[in-house]
């Protein structure tokens, strides 16, 4: 009762000041709480604009994969490569297609103090005979100085004494399957002939490097081996060189020191350099990033198209509702709130299940492609960034409709 | 003690140049302070566009309009609808929303008062709830009540936030005589006991008992002002 006797009071004043509204955050929540309670409502368009914008969440996952996976896999024959430094033929656009530049640069380097030493590399691409069907294929030949240890594959070690001998190559087990099944029969008879060109080669083990766009499977060999395979390279031109330095030696100043010691015919690359310079032939000579890049961009306008079409039903079917809070004092910007609140609980509900979805696509794509489609806490990141801009803007146009929740029309 | 509404020299228009058409004419109008006045008239009178104008929905053209003591002629928008929170509305149609309760309905008029806590918001909502009987219905939603029990929530919502003014349009118009009759007794004896003034838009002869004074307009006029006797006889 005396509650009720103050409330009177204050209401006799008759211009009782209004009461303070609450604070930003405060109504911030309140606008999410009530967005929530609108979305929850009614189940099954809640469901279906929780589906568009998965659906929009897994279009960009798999498109921006899509669009990683090839500059990511172009570098795998130079990121197999362990060695400091390279030199390369400036002219040489990408590892697949090289340009030879001469032996005795190889030779040249190794004046330079802190090299400890240099190997020319040899790079060919050729045809291999599937060892079972007979079909040929292409696969990239790396041919080295396999003793030197200064490229440093995984699984080389090993095979050093097996490479030793006329004719044997090593297989990379990570190649694509239409080589045969190389690798099982080799775990099953030891070495065995294959043909690659025009010679019978022997397979004597097995190394790891993984496909890439230029090649599909490939094969290191020594570069006696190398040379008897590709008869038409001059042993005097090489492809590459990698340079291992001396222990404790600085990368930047060896670098320098080769920089100045080598004439301009070559080019020093750390190897973090080779591999830009690699993927920068992918991601420049080549539509691939534009393709996928305007394919993100549809996914996200159709997710867009989604989420306002959902928001904006959600208004229009409650003008009159709208209308009469605006009447009790809700402002436009407060209603503008609970609409922003709903398309940011959309982008959290899509994006949560759109992630985990596209996490298994990309398991299910990589074993059928062997491209490299991994979920990366960044690409997460940014994929997020993107719905929740989506879902931010179908919000922002779909508040316009709010104008039209006019309460003077309410009479 | 002055005046929550207080009118004078009121004049509106719709539309531009050729098109202008004037609904309000030099309106006079007091309400006094726990007083229930009905606004009758032929549809067209302007009575819904006075309303309007007093609930501060609409910006002032010409002459002055004072509502709980706030010049309303070239008030600004956020003024405006700041205002709106210490008045209650009440429409034809209940405008409750269907996703929430009945007592969160209530709860609504609440949630712009920032020293409110949530629960306090809602034990509000269910006493005002019962003082228009409908302590039982407080959990539903709006499609699992009747129309007059809607139009009852409406009722407490308007009232919840202790307004020193009620504003109603027709708030019978779509219910039967006897919930009619009930929603406009409960808003009159809640308005009383929290001395809230209430203009009332109304055609609808069944209530007219409920005045204090009734103003009869025609073509944006008032062509009568008097106690509720006078007015109807």
């Amino acid at each position: 009762m005396n509650a009720i006797t103050d409330l009177r009071g204050r209401v006799r004043d008759g211009a009782r000041e209004a009461a303070r509204p609450p604070g930003l955050l405060a109504a911030s929540g309140l606008a999410l709480r009530l967005a929530w309670r609108q979305l929850w409502s009614e189940k099954a368009r809640l469901a279906s604009a929780i589906a568009g914008v998965m659906f929009a969440c897994v279009l960009v996952f798999m498109q921006l994969g899509f669009r990683a996976a090839p500059f990511e896999s172009a570098t795998t024959l130079i990121g197999a490569m362990r060695a400091d430094l390279f030199l390369m033929n400036p002219m040489t656009l990408a590892s697949f297609r090289p340009e030879p530049m001469a032996r005795v640069r190889v030779s040249q380097a190794l004046g330079v103090e802190a090299v400890q030493a240099a190997v020319p590399v040899y790079l060919a691409q050729s045809s291999f005979r599937n060892p079972e069907t007979g079909r040929r294929r292409t696969i990239q030949l790396v041919g080295f100085d396999v003793e030197a240890g200064v490229l440093d594959l995984p699984g080389l070690a090993p095979l050093r004494d097996a490479l030793k001998q006329p004719d044997s190559f090593a297989f990379d087990s990570r190649s694509r399957p239409e080589f045969g099944p190389v690798t099982q029969m080799f775990q099953e008879r030891g070495a065995y002939p294959v043909q690659i060109g025009n010679r019978e080669m022997r397979v004597v083990g097995t190394i790891e490097m993984g496909t890439s766009f230029g090649a599909d499977g490939n094969a290191v060999l020594p570069e006696v081996n190398f040379q008897r395979v590709v008869r038409e390279q001059p042993a005097v031109m090489v492809d590459l060189a990698a340079i291992r330095l001396k222990p404790g030696a600085d990368l930047l100043q060896a670098q320098a020191a080769l920089r100045a010691v080598l004439p301009p015919d070559v080019a020093v690359l750390t190897q973090a350099q080779l591999r830009a310079h690699e993927r920068r032939y992918w991601e420049e000579g080549t539509p691939i990033g534009f393709i996928f890049t305007f394919g993100s961009l549809m996914g996200l306008i159709v997710g867009m198209v989604i989420v306002y079409q959902i928001l904006f039903s959600d208004i229009a079917g409650h003008l009159k509702e709208y209308a009469t809070l605006k009447a009790m004092g809700y402002s436009n910007g407060h209603l503008s709130r609970v609409v922003l609140g709903a398309a940011v609980v959309l982008a959290f509900l899509g994006f949560v299940p759109g992630v985990v979805a596209s996490a298994v696509l990309y398991g299910v794509v990589a074993d059928a492609t062997f491209l490299p489609l991994h979920m990366t806490g960044g690409r997460a990141l940014a994929v997020f960034g993107m719905i929740f801009a989506m879902c931010a803007a179908a919000g922002l146009l779909a508040m316009r409709k709010l104008r039209d929740a006019n309460p003077a029309d309410m009479f | 003690m002055m005046n929550p509404v207080e009118i004078s020299d009121l004049t509106y228009a719709y539309g531009e140049g050729v098109l202008r058409r004037e609904v309000l004419r030099d309106v006079d109008l007091r309400v006094a302070p726990g007083e229930i006045v009905l606004l009758t008239g032929p549809s067209g009178s302007g009575k819904t566009t006075l309303l309007t104008l007093a609930g501060a929905l609409r910006a002032v053209q010409q002459g002055s309009c004072r509502v709980l003591g706030r010049e309303l002629a070239g008030a600004r928008e956020a003024d405006r609808v700041a205002l709106r929170r210490n008045i209650g509305f009440i429409f034809q149609n209940h405008n409750l929303l269907g996703f929430l309760s009945a007592r969160q309905n209530v709860a609504m008029a609440l949630e712009l008062d920032g020293g409110t806590t949530d629960r306090g918001r809602l034990e509000r909502a269910g006493e005002m709830l019962a003082s228009v009987g409908l302590a039982e219905h407080a959990e539903k939603r709006p499609g699992q009540l009747s129309g007059g029990q809607r139009q009852r929530v409406a009722v407490a919502r308007a009232l919840v936030g202790s307004p020193g003014l009620v504003l109603a349009d027709e708030p019978t118009a779509a219910l039967d005589k006897a919930s009619g009759q009930e929603v406009v007794h409960l808003l009159r004896d809640l308005a009383r006991s929290r001395g809230a003034a209430i203009l009332l838009v109304t055609h609808d002869p069944r209530i007219l008992d409920v005045a204090d004074r009734i103003v009869a307009m025609e073509d944006g006029r008032v062509v009568a002002d008097g106690a509720a006797r006078a007015v109807v006889g």
